[in-house]
C-alpha cells in the first residue's frame, strides 16, 4: 500500500500552522499529560471520565487539558450520549474524503511516473542526439 | 498530459482514473507486468518500492517492499484475481509483515486495470475500490496516528533533551 503522502501532509500540517495556531499547537504539546492524552486519543476514542480515571487529578483538571488539545486543533469532543468521546479528526466523512483524495494523489504520481518512462523509451538516443546536448 | 480523468466516488468507496499514453498498449502493459518497469513507478521517489515476487497469474501474488528516507520498510501484497495480457489485471493490494503475509485487519482495496487501445495510443483505466468506509477511515487514521506519532515523539525529543 502507498499513502506516504499521509505521513507527509500531516508533518507539514504540524509544521506550518499559522503563528497563533503555531503557539496554540506548542503550548498544548508542551505538557506531558496532554501529550498522554493525545496518544490515548490516537489509540481509540476514550471518553472524558476515561480519561479522568486514568491520571491522579480531578476531572475538571482533565477537561481542562482537553479543552486546550481541542483548541490546539488537535481534538474534538463528540457526545455521545452521556458520555463525551475524545477523538482525533472531525468526522467520518471527512476521513473518508481524505481517503479517496490521498488515494487520487498517490495515482496521479504514479501515471507521471509511467508517462516519463513510456516517453523514454521513445527520445533518440543521446549519442544519436545533438539538439540535447546533455549526455 | 496522460490523465483525461478522476473521479472519486465516495458513496462507492471507488477511484477511477482515466489516463491516455501515447504508447503502444504492449509497452504500457509492460509497466505492470514486468517488475523492473513496475517498481519504477509504483512506489513515489521518497518511498520507493522494490517487487520481491511479481507473479501476474490468477491467484498469483506480488510481493514488494518500501524503503523510505530514514531507512524506515514497509511491505505490501497483492493477490492476483484475474489477468488477461495486454489488455486487464485484478489484484487486491493489502498491507502485509515481514514474511509478506497479507494484514487481515488492515484495508486492502481492489484494484481492477483496463487497457484498450486508443487513436493510436493507449488508454489506460484503473479502478480502486475499499471494502467498507471504515477501511477507508481506518487507512487515514493510520497516517493520522503515524503523523502525530512523529510530531509527538520529536516534541517529546526536544522537551526532554
Amino acid at each position: 500500500m502507498c499513502f506516504w503522502v499521509i505521513y507527509n501532509q500531516m508533518v507539514v500540517d504540524v509544521d506550518e500552522p499559522q503563528d497563533q495556531a503555531l503557539d496554540e499547537l506548542f503550548h498544548a504539546l508542551a505538557d506531558p499529560t496532554r501529550r498522554d492524552i493525545l496518544r490515548r486519543c490516537v489509540a481509540g476514542e476514550p471518553s472524558v471520565s476515561r480519561l479522568a480515571a486514568a491520571y491522579p487529578m480531578s476531572f475538571a483538571a482533565v477537561q481542562k487539558h482537553v479543552a486546550v488539545l481541542e483548541r490546539a486543533g488537535l481534538v474534538t469532543k463528540e457526545r455521545r450520549g452521556r458520555e463525551q468521546l475524545v477523538r482525533t479528526d472531525a468526522g467520518a466523512v471527512d476521513r473518508a474524503r481524505r481517503a479517496l483524495e490521498e488515494l487520487e494523489a498517490t495515482w496521479r504520481g504514479r501515471v507521471d511516473r509511467m508517462s516519463d518512462l513510456l516517453a523514454e523509451g521513445t527520445e533518440p538516443k543521446t549519442r544519436n542526439s545533438t539538439t540535447k546536448g546533455t549526455g | 498530459m496522460s490523465i483525461t480523468s478522476v473521479d472519486t466516488d465516495l458513496d462507492n468507496l471507488t477511484l477511477t482514473l482515466i489516463a491516455d499514453f501515447d504508447a503502444p498498449i504492449d509497452r504500457v502493459w509492460e509497466l505492470w507486468s514486468d517488475p523492473r518497469k513496475l517498481e519504477r513507478w509504483w512506489g513515489p521517489p521518497s518511498y520507493p518500492a522494490t517487487f520481491e515476487k511479481h507473479d501476474l497469474t490468477p491467484g498469483g501474488e506480488a510481493m514488494y517492499l518500501m524503503t523510505g528516507p530514514d531507512g524506515d520498510t514497509s511491505r505490501g501484497t497483492w493477490r492476483v484475481t484475474a489477468v488477461d495480457p495486454p489488455t486487464s489485471l485484478e489484484f487486491t493490494d493489502a498491507f502485509a509483515d515481514a514474511d509478506g503475509t497479507p494484514l487481515a485487519d488492515m484495508p486492502s482495496p481492489r484494484v481492477t486495470v483496463q487497457l484498450t487501445e486508443r487513436d493510436g495510443g493507449t488508454r489506460m483505466e484503473m479502478r480502486s475500490k475499499f471494502d467498507s468506509r471504515e477501511d477507508m477511515e481506518k487507512l487515514v487514521d493510520m497516517g493520522m496516528v503515524e503523523g502525530l506519532r512523529q510530531a509527538v515523539g520529536q516534541m517529546d525529543g526536544l522537551l526532554t533533551g
